[in-house]
C-alpha cells in the first residue's frame, strides 16, 4: 500500500500545517468581536497571523504536533492489520517529513520512541463501513487542551448538578472554567454523555471532528450546544486566558443510552488549533 | 496591521527589553505590560525542571549563563542543518505542569523571567516577589510566528540525554512578544481572571 502511505503523509502535513476553513473563519471572527487594542485582540491576531504563515510555509501551526487520533471507516473486505501497518509507516516517515515533534514516550524506561509510534500510539480507531471508499479522519491532539479535560459521573452535589441536561450544562462549564487558559482558548468542546467512562471520553473526543456548523440533530441538544457556548463565552477567560469574550468558538455535543444506574459526562477540550482532516481513498 | 514581517505590529503599545534583564527592568515591569525580547534567553520543560532540581546541578555544569535571562517553557521542534540546528516551530507549554520545581529553579539559578502560557501558581509567585523575577505569557499554539522571531539556535544542553524536545536549547531571539501576567509585586493576572471567572460560574449555575 505505498500510494495510500504517501497520502497519510500528505494528509499528516495537511493537518498540522493548516487548519480547517471553518476554524480559521471563526477565529478571525473573534478578532473583530473583541475590543480594538486589547489583549484579547492582539493575542488573536498574532494567532490569525501564525495561521497564515504555518500554512504558507508548510510548517506545523504548533509546536506540539499532538497525539495523533485516527478514525478509519473501511470497507468490507478490507484488512484492518494492512491498514494499521501502512498508517504506522506514514506516520513514521511523516515525523521526519512534516517535520512532526516526536510526542511518543514509553511509561517505564521515559525514553521517546522518536517516531511517534508506541504502544497504542498513534491511536487508530476502524469501523466498517458499506460504502465503497476508505476514509480516514486524522486529528492531531495537543496535549495542552487534552490535560483540560474532565469526566464526571453525575449526580455532583458541589455544583448542584442532577443526572439531566441541566446537570451536563453545569459539568461542562465547570470544566472549562476550571481549564482557564491552560489548554489554549478559544476552545472547541467535545460533550460524551452515556453509560460507561471509556464510552463517554471517545465519544467527546470525536464530536471535535464535527464541523462548528454541524448542530446536533436533536433539538434539546442542538439547543445545550448553543447555550452553553453563550455561557462559556459570558465566564470571560478569552483568548489564551488573559480575559476577552471568546472563549470557545463551538460545543458538540454527543449522546448514547445509559445505564439506569449510571449517568456519566466527559468533556474534551480542543485547543484553537483544532487539526482535523480527511483522506478518501 | 496584519502580515507584517518583523511581526511587532500585533502587539500594540509593546516595549522592547533586553537581556539579560536586569533588576530595575524587572521591577519596572507590571501585570498588562506588553514586551518584545531582544537577547539570549534558554528553553526547559518537564525533564530539564526535575533535573535542576533532583540533581542540583552547579551553574558550571550548564555550558551557557543562565542567570538574568528567562527561561522558557518550550519544546520546540528542531531541524538538524549542516551548520547546527534550524528552529521550525517553538511556542509555549503549559507552565503550570512545573509549580512545584519553578521556586526553587528561579532561586538557584537567578533567573529573572518565567516565559510560558497559562500562568503559575502562588508558590512561583512568592519566589518571583522575593527573588525578582516575572512571568511572560506568549502566545500558545502561535508557533511558526514565534519560531520567526528566533534568530538563531545559539547552543543546547542535554540533548542526547532528553531529547531535542526536552533539552535546554539557548536561543537568540529579536522581539519575541509576551504580556507580564505575573510582576514581581505579587500581582497576578491569572488569579484576577479566575477569580472574575468563578463568580461568573457561580451565578450561571446558581449556587
Amino acid at each position: 500500500m505505498l500510494k495510500l502511505r504517501d497520502g497519510v503523509v500528505e494528509l499528516y502535513r495537511k493537518v498540522a500545517t493548516s487548519l480547517p476553513p471553518d476554524i480559521e473563519e471563526a477565529v478571525k471572527a473573534a478578532c473583530l468581536l473583541e475590543t480594538e487594542g486589547s489583549t484579547a485582540a492582539s493575542t488573536l491576531a498574532v494567532i490569525a497571523e501564525n495561521i497564515r504563515r504555518a500554512r504558507e510555509t508548510f510548517r506545523p501551526m504548533c509546536q506540539d504536533t499532538g497525539v495523533p487520533v485516527f478514525y478509519v471507516k473501511v470497507p468490507v473486505g478490507l484488512s484492518h492489520t494492512e491498514l494499521r501497518n501502512t498508517i504506522l509507516e506514514a506516520t513514521r516517515e511523516a515525523t521526519v517529513k512534516v517535520p512532526l515533534r516526536p510526542n511518543a514516550v514509553d511509561i517505564v524506561s521515559e525514553k521517546n520512541s522518536g517516531d511517534n509510534t508506541g504502544e497504542g500510539f498513534p491511536i487508530i480507531y476502524f469501523e466498517e463501513t458499506s460504502a465503497g471508499t476508505l476514509t480516514i479522519d486524522l486529528m492531531l491532539k495537543g496535549a495542552g487542551s487534552e490535560n483540560a479535560g474532565q469526566l464526571y459521573k453525575l449526580p455532583l452535589p458541589e455544583i448542584g448538578a442532577q443526572r439531566d441536561l441541566d446537570g451536563v450544562r453545569r459539568c461542562v462549564l465547570d470544566a472549562v472554567q476550571k481549564a482557564q487558559g491552560r489548554g489554549c482558548p478559544p476552545y472547541v468542546i467535545g460533550v460524551g454523555i452515556g453509560a460507561t467512562k471509556d464510552q463517554v471520553t471517545r465519544l467527546a473526543k470525536v464530536q471535535l471532528m464535527r464541523k462548528l456548523n454541524d448542530a446536533s440533530k436533536v433539538r434539546e441538544l442542538a439547543e445545550l450546544e448553543q447555550q452553553l457556548l453563550r455561557d462559556i463565552n459570558s465566564l470571560g477567560i478569552g483568548p489564551m486566558g488573559l480575559g476577552g469574550r471568546t472563549t470557545a468558538l463551538g460545543v458538540k455535543i454527543g449522546v448514547n443510552h445509559r445505564h439506569p444506574a449510571s449517568y456519566f459526562v466527559d468533556v474534551s477540550v480542543g485547543c484553537w488549533a483544532m487539526r482535523r482532516g480527511r483522506l478518501i481513498w | 496591521m496584519l502580515g507584517n514581517e518583523k511581526g511587532q505590529a500585533h502587539m500594540v503599545n509593546s516595549r522592547n527589553l533586553s537581556l539579560p534583564l536586569s533588576s530595575e527592568a524587572v521591577a519596572s515591569l507590571k501585570t498588562g505590560d506588553i514586551v518584545l525580547l531582544n537577547g539570549a534567553l534558554v528553553t526547559g520543560r518537564d525533564k530539564v525542571h526535575k533535573y535542576l532540581v533532583e540533581q542540583r546541578p552547579r551553574k558550571t555544569e550548564i555550558p551557557f549563563d543562565v542567570a538574568g535571562t528567562v527561561l522558557y517553557h518550550c519544546g520546540p521542534i528542531m531541524r538538524k542543518t549542516d551548520t547546527g540546528y534550524a528552529v521550525v516551530a517553538a511556542g509555549p507549554t503549559t507552565s503550570i505542569r512545573v509549580e512545584m520545581y519553578e521556586a526553587d529553579v528561579i532561586k538557584q539559578y537567578g533567573l529573572r523571567g518565567i516565559m510560558g502560557k497559562g500562568g503559575m501558581g502562588e508558590k512561583t509567585l512568592r519566589a518571583m516577589q522575593d527573588a525578582g523575577c516575572v512571568y511572560l505569557h506568549t502566545i500558545g499554539g502561535a508557533a511558526a510566528y514565534l519560531a520567526d522571531r528566533i534568530m538563531r539556535a545559539v547552543d543546547v544542553w542535554k540533548l542526547e540525554e532528553f531529547g531535542s524536545t526536552e533539552a535546554m536549547w539557548l536561543f537568540e531571539v529579536e522581539s519575541f512578544p509576551a504580556i507580564v501576567t505575573m510582576d514581581a509585586h505579587g500581582n497576578s493576572m491569572h488569579k484576577e481572571i479566575e477569580d472574575l471567572t468563578f463568580g461568573k460560574f457561580k451565578e450561571l449555575i446558581g449556587i
